[in-house]
């Protein structure tokens, strides 16, 4: 964690490097979808969001699991600055797979299993963000957000499922799915996409790394403001 | 007195029963809310017979749960007056006693209001209910349960937070969007007769409640530590 925060230029640069690789790989260099043509290539954005995104919401368990087991609050800021990155990566990818779905299924929303769990995955997350914002002093902030940290996590498997059940049963698919994983994906595309995949880990984790030093100052200033309360 | 777990957890259920019991005038508040909701949806989606009995189940349990929500804020809200909480934590060796209460206590609020809500649907909605009845009540325990699962403990959690009100129902729904989803599918399943898929919605009920059901108990001594 510490590592993250101290090399943010490091990180920075790289993160812009490869996002400005990704984004010729995939906008020039990877060929258009036979059925989608460009509409397609919002693919190397948005898996990208959503893995990232996920990958956020682990930290946020991990973060919380370790806050509750050593009540140290580096872990509780971890938790929180990789659940306001989730959000807005969850938010990143709602928006631009909206985009998508406007050309190629011809409706900006459909209640696919899959949209609908990132829609709920995102109103968790947000009434995590929510809750932070409203405790009142830093330990007891750490400690209701780790649990719902925790809670939000255990349920990503279970509204899936539910979703997923809610969704199949006795219906069939009304909108056509892009089958990626049918047709052999054109090794350029692959390449694209797993450049971009890259590119946006790096930029996660360098954002990451810049909130967690913000986080740090902000806590160091309320431990200050706090202290000459007490003086006073 | 050396007290045990399940005798500390039924003294907090007692309780809480007992105090709902008592001062009728809360109970009688949830009944009506719950009522005049299902009426306003049924104004919401007009009267035509066919559609309300389709939308029966989800607005039953829209009903409920509003109504739980409601009964979820009264029974941690009352513990923040004089302190009373502080009390209830010194008095429990184990804490998750007091959650296991608390569960059950809010739990026989909802399904004392399930069912009253239950005929009076019947009623409006022109259904036939009386095949349906064991099925509905297992439905209507276990939903109930996994919404009070996790109701008990975000309620622990947001009771001394300002702008609790909005903040528990935010916190909750989108948790229990399984639940939801499994009581309105099971339920109206069983009002329209398709016993056969009835099955998988009860076990996802089930699996809902076993999960985190234990996973409150587990961290609720973390969630009511200071």
């Amino acid at each position: 964690m510490e590592w993250i925060q101290r090399q943010g230029r490091l990180l920075g640069l790289t993160a812009f490097g490869s996002m400005a690789i990704g984004a010729y790989l995939g906008l020039v260099w990877s060929p258009p979808d036979v059925d989608q043509g460009d509409a397609m290539r919002i693919l190397y954005m948005h898996v990208p969001t959503i893995w990232t995104a996920y990958l956020a919401y682990f930290l946020v368990l991990v973060g919380s699991v370790l806050y509750l087991w050593k009540r140290d609050l580096k872990w509780d800021r971890l938790a929180g600055s990789a659940a306001e990155l989730g959000v807005l990566l969850t938010a990143l990818t709602l928006a631009v797979g909206s985009v998508w779905a406007k050309p190629v299924w011809g409706v900006w929303w459909t209640w696919d299993p899959r949209l609908t769990t990132t829609a709920i995955l995102f109103v968790i997350y947000a009434g995590y963000l929510m809750l932070r914002t409203l405790a009142a002093d830093p330990r007891s902030r750490a400690k209701q957000s780790a649990i719902v940290g925790i809670i939000g996590f255990i349920d990503i498997p279970i509204v899936h499922m539910s979703v997923l059940w809610w969704r199949s049963l006795h219906q069939a698919p009304t909108i056509l799915q892009p089958n990626l994983g049918n047709a052999p994906l054109d090794p350029r595309m692959e390449v694209a996409l797993f450049v971009n995949l890259f590119a946006f880990t790096v930029l996660f984790v360098f954002l990451l790394g810049q909130r967690l030093k913000l986080a740090q100052l902000e806590q160091r200033r309320d431990e200050v403001l706090w202290e000459e309360a007490r003086v006073v | 007195m050396h007290s045990t777990w399940a005798s500390q957890a039924w003294a907090v259920f007692r309780k809480d029963v007992v105090v709902e019991l008592r001062t009728k005038v809360n109970l009688n508040a949830m009944l009506f809310f719950a009522g005049t909701v299902l009426l306003i949806f049924s104004f919401a989606l007009g009267p035509d017979p066919a559609r309300l009995r389709t939308a029966a189940a989800g607005l039953l349990w829209l009903a409920f749960i509003f109504a739980g929500l409601l009964a979820f804020g009264r029974s941690y809200q009352l513990e923040t007056e004089n302190n009373a909480f502080e009390g209830l934590l010194l008095i429990a060796e184990n804490r998750s006693a007091i959650y296991a209460g608390k569960l059950c206590g809010a739990a026989a609020v909802m399904l004392f209001i399930e069912a009253v809500i239950l005929p009076l649907m019947a009623i409006l909605f022109n259904i036939d209910l009386w095949r349906s009845i064991p099925a509905l009540l297992l439905i209507g325990v276990l939903g109930t349960l996994g919404f009070s699962a996790i109701g008990a403990l975000y309620g622990a959690l947001t009771m001394a937070l300002r702008a609790r009100e909005v903040l528990l129902p935010l916190l909750m729904l989108p948790v229990t969007v399984p639940v939801i989803l499994g009581a309105v599918k099971a339920t109206s399943y069983v009002l329209t007769g398709q016993r056969q898929d009835v099955g998988l919605w009860i076990e996802v009920l089930i699996a809902f409640d076993i999960v985190f059901i234990t996973a409150g108990l587990l961290l609720y001594d973390s969630a009511v530590s200071t």
